[in-house]
């Protein structure tokens, strides 16, 4: 298991893995992403209450729930590097955190845009608006930490450690629907129980949910080859992965 | 769209202007980290000469 885990700190092994990997995770996520949209924009029946305004949901959740993943992704990976000294740590949490940003927006605009018609307004100050909001400032203040400093391994460190830190925002977005009272509806997939969705609506949004997650598979494993890149071009390795 | 186009249509298309433009980004991120590295080998080679 360990030897496992040691060769993942491999820079060179990481950089072929994730070339290996980025046209797989591109092509699942066309194929889920593809139905997920066509059966979720065309097939799937209207929301007995929203009407086709609930068809928001087949990108909103999908964003939401990639801007939570992306972000604890991010903060794993700088711990990891903290922790045990894994340069690649850093390296997946540079990565992580453009893409998290953007779906993070993703998420606030669309669910904007959903609120309008639903709650009749834009914007409110809701805790799980809130909270994403602040979900977006972190991936805003990790991303300038990391570039704030002369010294890279400092930006790595300063930006690891305020991620690990703002991890405690991510379970306080996802139960702030049940710890306080909120516009936002509660949980419709994730329960423990039965999901209240019609089987119709929900295997469009599940596609969408998993094509979204290997998009973010497929974007990672890009950006982590040029952070790679970046972080090693001095070596040896490089130097003959590079050659014209 | 049920009355609701003018929230949906640009609800879905942002979300697809994000995809995309999460690919060139990457896509970018990596073309401009392997322009430096080459850029990195070239310097080395011409210091060795």
């Amino acid at each position: 298991m360990w030897t496992w885990f040691y060769r993942l700190a491999s820079p060179p092994h990481v950089y072929r893995t994730a070339a290996a990997l980025t046209p797989w995770f591109f092509a699942v996520a066309a194929v889920t992403i593809g139905y997920g949209l066509i059966d979720g924009l065309a097939f799937a029946p209207p929301d007995y209450q929203q009407g086709d305004a609930f068809r928001i949901i087949y990108v909103h959740a999908p964003s939401a729930w990639l801007s939570l993943f992306a972000y604890t992704t991010m903060a794993f990976a700088g711990a990891v590097a903290l922790i045990w000294r894994i340069k690649v740590g850093y390296a997946v949490a540079a990565a992580a955190a453009p893409i998290g940003a953007s779906f993070t927006l993703v998420a606030l605009v669309t669910g904007s845009l959903w609120g309008r018609p639903m709650w009749g307004t834009y914007w409110a100050w809701d805790p799980r608006l809130t909270s994403e909001l602040i979900l977006l400032f972190l991936y805003f203040g990790v991303i300038s930490l990391r570039q704030a400093f002369e010294d890279p391994a400092r930006g790595d460190r300063a930006a690891a450690l305020l991620g690990i830190v703002g991890v405690i925002n991510v379970p306080i977005v996802h139960f702030s629907v049940y710890w306080w009272n909120s516009l936002h509806q509660g949980g419709t997939v994730m329960r423990l129980g039965k999901p209240e969705m019609a089987t119709s609506m929900l295997w469009p949004l599940l596609a969408m949910l998993f094509g979204f997650m290997c998009f973010f598979g497929a974007v990672l494993c890009m950006r982590l080859r040029g952070e790679v890149l970046n972080r090693e071009r001095q070596s040896t390795w490089v130097r003959e992965a590079v050659k014209p | 769209m049920g009355g609701y186009a003018r929230f949906v249509w640009p609800s879905i298309g942002l979300a697809l202007g994000v995809l995309i433009w999460n690919v060139w980004a990457a896509r970018r991120h990596h073309a401009q980290a392997l322009v430096r590295a080459r850029r990195a080998l070239a310097m080395a080679r011409s210091e060795e000469s």
